[in-house]
């Protein structure tokens, strides 16, 4: 058993920026070959970045997935360690339908000495029609120099 | 210049103007921006790049007349954590096509030519 507890970690989520959001606890799986963490978004008229259509900001989709990927990594080194976002890219597929619920996964699939490699997708409802790919980069800020 | 979004009033954000009339968004730090102890979300950070993106692209078009605007894609490089001060972000459009409009935005706190984050961002245009 990893001693990253996944759950009890996003319980503690509600202050910051993800609590802001309202992001929470979703599914996980710690102990497969690539940890994957998933969190959800739910809809909010406050986090609105186009009022015309009603479609949320990519700015909490990015938070969502900057979350569940940095759990995804957390969940593979078994315990939590502080690490800085280097770079995140976000591909929209398409937009988030107004009033759902945005589910976001992430996996670590390599880590080397300081950086853990992490991709996600986001989807509203069927992982199988996703809104957002993702693909970033961690820098591990406990790494021997 | 359209009203700022609701997830722009939820960010704190405000609108000013470089000595061009270019727009400038200001974001305090605030409990709700908060990443780890002390240092601004990332997600917030990309949040703020995100609306001063677009507030620079709606500049650029209001010459042209209104357009909806749909991200494609965005990518965020972080330099520098983000510390418990005002943080601002404006965007430059480098390419406004027909379809496609590419901009580029820098968020920074003390001194605009340290960045704390930069991004590139591909949006889909549909002219009015």
């Amino acid at each position: 058993m990893k001693g990253f507890d996944v759950k009890r970690f996003a319980a503690l989520l509600q202050a910051g920026h993800g609590g802001r959001l309202g992001i929470v606890y979703h599914d996980h799986d710690g102990t497969a070959p690539e940890p994957w963490v998933e969190l959800a978004l739910p809809y909010a008229a406050d986090q609105v970045g186009d009022p015309v259509r009603g479609v949320i900001a990519s700015g909490p989709i990015v938070t969502l997935m900057d979350m569940a990927t940095s759990m995804a990594v957390w969940a593979k080194r078994g315990r939590f360690a502080p690490h800085a976002t280097l770079d995140l890219r976000i591909d929209y597929l398409r937009a988030a339908t107004p009033g759902r619920t945005v589910i976001g996964r992430g996996e670590c699939y390599r880590l080397t000495r300081s950086v853990a490699f992490v991709r996600g997708q986001a989807h509203d409802g069927d992982p199988a029609d996703p809104i957002a790919h993702v693909a970033g980069t961690f820098m591990l800020l406990d790494a021997a120099a | 210049m359209s009203a700022l979004p609701p997830y722009a009033d939820l960010l704190g954000l405000t609108l000013e103007r470089d000595v061009s009339g270019a727009p400038i968004m200001a974001m305090p730090f605030n409990d709700g921006v908060l990443g780890r102890p002390g240092f601004l979300h990332g997600g917030a950070i990309a949040g703020l790049l995100e609306v001063a993106a677009i507030a620079a692209l709606r500049h650029a078009l209001a010459a042209e007349g209104e357009a909806t605007i749909k991200p494609i894609t965005v990518t965020i490089d972080y330099m520098r954590g983000g510390r418990d001060k005002t943080t601002r972000a404006a965007g430059v459009v480098t390419r406004l096509g027909t379809r496609i409009a590419n901009v580029e935005a820098t968020a920074w706190q003390d001194d605009r030519d340290r960045p704390i984050a930069a991004a590139r961002m591909n949006y889909l245009l549909t002219r009015a």
